[in-house]
C-alpha cells in the first residue's frame, strides 16, 4: 500500500478545487438570460435527481421509506421547516420499522 | 459595520440550526464509512482526516476502494473528479446566490461547505445568500461526519439498525423541503422536479442507462433539463434594473 496520507491529500486537492474554482472564478453577477435561468434551474434538478428514486433505497424497507417521503412531501409542500420536515420523517420511518420489521 | 456582524451571527446561528439534522443524518451515515475504512486497512486518524478534509461519501467510498486496490495517484484524482464533478454546478450556482462583493476569504471557505445537503440548505435559505449561513451549518455537520466516521473505525456498528434506517432518510426529506415550497408557487418548477424525479427512476431502472454512476446521473440529468428549462421558460429579470 502507498502512503495513505499522500492519497487522502490528492482526494482533498482535488475534491475542493471542484468546489471552489467557480467560486472564487466568476466573480460577477452573470448576465446573460440562458446561463442565469439555467444556474437557477439547477439546484431543483440535482436535489430532485438525487432524492428520488434514491430515498427508497435509503432505509431499512421500501415502505418505510415509502411512508417517510410521503410525509417530508406533505410536511414540506405545506411549508414546515427543514428541521420538523427531517424529525417528521425519521419518526414515520422508525415507527413503521417498528411495525413492519 | 455593527450591523453587518449582527446579521453575519444571525445568519451563522440559523445555520447551525439548520444544520442540526444534517450533522445527525451524517453521524449515521458516515458510521458506516468507518467501517468500509476500517476494513480498507485504514486507522481511526486516517480516516478521521480523511472525512474532515474531504466531507462527501461517494467521492469517500470510492477512493476507499482506490485505496484498497493500491491504485496511482493519478487514478485518485480522476476517480475523485468525476464522482465529485457535480460540486462544480452546484459551486457555479452558488457564485450567483451570494452577493459579487462577497470577499475573497468568504468564497474560499465557502467552497468547503459545499456538500449536497449544505448546499441544498444553502439554496434554500434566502435569495441572497449570506456564506455565513453555510458556515453555521457545516460547523454541525462536519464534526458530525468525522465524529461517525472516527466511531464506525474504532467501534464497528455499535447503532441499532433501526436508528441509523431512521437517519438515513433526514437527508433526503431535508432535500424535499428545500425544493418543494417553491415548486408550489410555480408551475414551471414542479414541472422541472416532477420530470428530474421521473428521468432520475428511468435512469436507475433501464437496464443500460442504470448502469451509469449516480455522480455522472446526475450531471447529465442536471445539464439536460436545467438546460431545457432554461431555453423554454428563461426566468425573467427582476430587481436587476
Amino acid at each position: 500500500m502507498r502512503n495513505v496520507y499522500l492519497y487522502i491529500l490528492v482526494m482533498a486537492a482535488v475534491t475542493y478545487l471542484i468546489r471552489v474554482l467557480p467560486l472564487t472564478l466568476i466573480r460577477r453577477e452573470i448576465k446573460n438570460t440562458f446561463l442565469r435561468s439555467f444556474l437557477y434551474y439547477v439546484p431543483y434538478v440535482t436535489l430532485a435527481v438525487m432524492t428520488f428514486p434514491a430515498i427508497l433505497d435509503a432505509t431499512g424497507s421500501t415502505v418505510s421509506a415509502a411512508a417517510g417521503l410521503l410525509a417530508a412531501a406533505l410536511l414540506a409542500w405545506y411549508g414546515a421547516s427543514l428541521f420538523q420536515v427531517a424529525c417528521a420523517a425519521c419518526a414515520v420511518v422508525f415507527v413503521i420499522e417498528l411495525i413492519i420489521l | 459595520m455593527k450591523h453587518m456582524r449582527m446579521g453575519a451571527m444571525e445568519w451563522y446561528r440559523r445555520g447551525l440550526r439548520d444544520g442540526i439534522p444534517i450533522g445527525l443524518g451524517y453521524l449515521a451515515v458516515s458510521f458506516t464509512l468507518g467501517i468500509a475504512a476500517r476494513s480498507d486497512g485504514l486507522t481511526a486518524v486516517q480516516a478521521t482526516v480523511m472525512s474532515l478534509l474531504n466531507l462527501t461519501s461517494a467521492g469517500q467510498f470510492a477512493g476507499l476502494t482506490v485505496i484498497a486496490a493500491g491504485a496511482s495517484y493519478l487514478e485518485m484524482a480522476a476517480s475523485q473528479l468525476i464522482i465529485n464533478l457535480r460540486y462544480l454546478l452546484m459551486s457555479c450556482a452558488l457564485s450567483q446566490k451570494i452577493a459579487p462583493e462577497t470577499p475573497m476569504w468568504q468564497r474560499l471557505a465557502l467552497g468547503y461547505t459545499i456538500t449536497d445537503e449544505i448546499f441544498g440548505i444553502s439554496v434554500g435559505a434566502a435569495d441572497r445568500l449570506n456564506p455565513f449561513y453555510s458556515f453555521g451549518a457545516v460547523s454541525v455537520a462536519a464534526p458530525g461526519w468525522a465524529l461517525g466516521t472516527c466511531l464506525g473505525v474504532i467501534l464497528g456498528n455499535v447503532l441499532p439498525a433501526r436508528i441509523v434506517s431512521a437517519l438515513s432518510v433526514a437527508l433526503y426529506a431535508m432535500f424535499l423541503a428545500v425544493i418543494l415550497p417553491p415548486a408550489r408557487r410555480s408551475r414551471v418548477l414542479a414541472g422541472v422536479v416532477v420530470l428530474s424525479m421521473a428521468a432520475s427512476l428511468l435512469f436507475s431502472r433501464l437496464p443500460v442507462l442504470s448502469a451509469v454512476s449516480s455522480g455522472m446521473k446526475i450531471i447529465v440529468l442536471t445539464v439536460l433539463i436545467a438546460g431545457g428549462a432554461a431555453l423554454l421558460f428563461p426566468v425573467k429579470e427582476e430587481a436587476d434594473a
